[in-house]
């Protein structure tokens, strides 16, 4: 017998950080620093968005959720799961793209796990998405390398944008204390702390082979709150924004 | 009414249903249908997205509707199948063609998973020279990305592969 509420937890946060993640990409449209970038946001920002689509689609229709469109556009931010990291403003285009390499090599980790999952959708899911992801962790390690060894002050820049974002992308992995030991045991996913150590391992080599320090683990606290709906001072005006043309007509048929 | 139709005949219609993206392919080149079923109620079609967040699906399966409707006087359902993901492998050695004759570098074949590799010296659709570099992953649509031919010194788009 599967616990419901807990699978319906986890997917409410992985889908929240896509939907919130593909909002923040979005605004590179038009803005980013080269043309191609430009388009690699907007279709990251699309490849997010609709992941964000297909979980909520799994809320809707295998667990008897509400309607994919109205949990996403008109529900309070205290309801939302989404973890700080996916709600900080674009900033420069350092941060932006180290927070694209470290998010995306967590959801790589996590989708990947899916695939072998307890809970059917996860797994039908997880094959679709983690061929997709392979190109997002493509982009990002390709740019990760070039900006390390592209001169002294392009190299400080990324190492002080990984000193930046290294907390709040540790707060990805924050478990749920009411739900977490039952996905464990029920084997619907094998836990933040396995999924940290997998990000850990995946994304150390790369660090090093763009000559970036980790932070010191001991000097960091991961940034925690997000998945119990405690949100940063920019997640609100996000979803202000994000969902003003749904509010338009809430009813509307697109 | 139904009776009529054959499976063959439905293949046959359905390569008439083109992709909005790429409109010299249709659904069957893409190998977008994974199904279809005769039944008392109509024809019953099974496809796939070829990308999750593919925003012509709906547009697809209403083509697939009104196309089939149309050429075979029955009624038609269309629904996306969750039990089986697109790949580039399913698209077929003569949509492969067409793909490099509209002027897409079409996705080499998948031996294993996607890796950098695979994305290098994609032939040119123009001049056939393996000369060429990936500009960026992601192109104009999301199936698409950008490479640049030092032979003939054009960019062009590849239909990506995927796993």
């Amino acid at each position: 017998m599967m616990n419901n509420a807990a699978i319906s937890d986890l997917i409410i946060k992985m889908a929240d950080d896509e939907l919130i993640q593909g909002h923040r990409n979005s605004e590179w449209t038009g803005l980013g620093p080269v043309m191609e970038e430009d388009i690699a946001f907007s279709s990251m920002a699309q490849d997010k968005i609709g992941h964000a689509w297909a979980l909520y689609r799994i809320l809707h229709e295998d667990l008897a959720g509400p309607d994919p469109d109205k949990f996403a556009f008109l529900r309070p931010e205290k309801e939302f799961k989404s973890a700080h990291l996916v709600e900080m403003p674009n900033g420069e285009y350092d941060f932006s793209l180290m927070r694209h390499f470290l998010f995306d090599h967590a959801e790589a980790i996590r989708y990947e796990s899916l695939q072998d999952s307890s809970f059917e959708p996860f797994r039908m899911l997880s094959k679709k998405v983690k061929g997709e992801l392979k190109y997002h962790t493509l982009h990002a390690n390709a740019w990760l390398m070039q900006l390390s060894k592209a001169g002294e002050e392009s190299y400080h820049r990324m190492q002080q944008s990984l000193n930046d974002t290294f907390a709040l992308a540790a707060g990805l992995f924050e478990a749920s204390p009411e739900h977490e030991s039952a996905l464990i045991a029920d084997k619907v996913y094998p836990g933040e702390k396995e999924l940290f150590h997998r990000w850990m391992d995946r994304i150390y080599p790369l660090l090093v082979q763009a000559s970036l320090n980790l932070p010191d683990m001991k000097t960091i606290t991961p940034v925690y709150g997000g998945r119990q709906g405690f949100h940063t001072e920019h997640l609100q005006p996000l979803l202000k924004e994000m969902s003003e043309v749904f509010n338009l007509d809430a009813e509307a048929s697109w | 009414m139904s009776h009529k139709i054959t499976i063959a005949a439905v293949y046959e219609s359905l390569e008439h249903v083109m992709d909005p993206e790429i409109p010299v392919l249709s659904v069957i080149d893409l190998g977008m249908i994974t199904e279809v079923d005769l039944g008392d109620a109509g024809v019953h079609v099974k496809m796939i997205p070829t990308f999750a967040a593919c925003p012509a699906v709906s547009y697809i399966q209403h083509n697939i509707k009104t196309t089939l409707e149309n050429e075979l006087g029955v009624h038609v359902s269309v629904e996306v199948d969750k039990q089986v993901h697109w790949q580039s492998n399913r698209m077929t050695p003569a949509a492969k063609e067409k793909l490099k004759n509209f002027g897409i570098a079409p996705p080499k074949v998948l031996t294993g998973e996607v890796n950098t590799e695979i994305m290098l010296e994609v032939p040119c659709p123009h001049c056939g020279s393996e000369q060429t570099y990936l500009r960026s992953p992601f192109g104009s649509t999301l199936c698409r990305a950008i490479h640049f031919c030092k032979a003939c010194g054009q960019v062009f788009e590849q239909f990506k592969p995927l796993e």
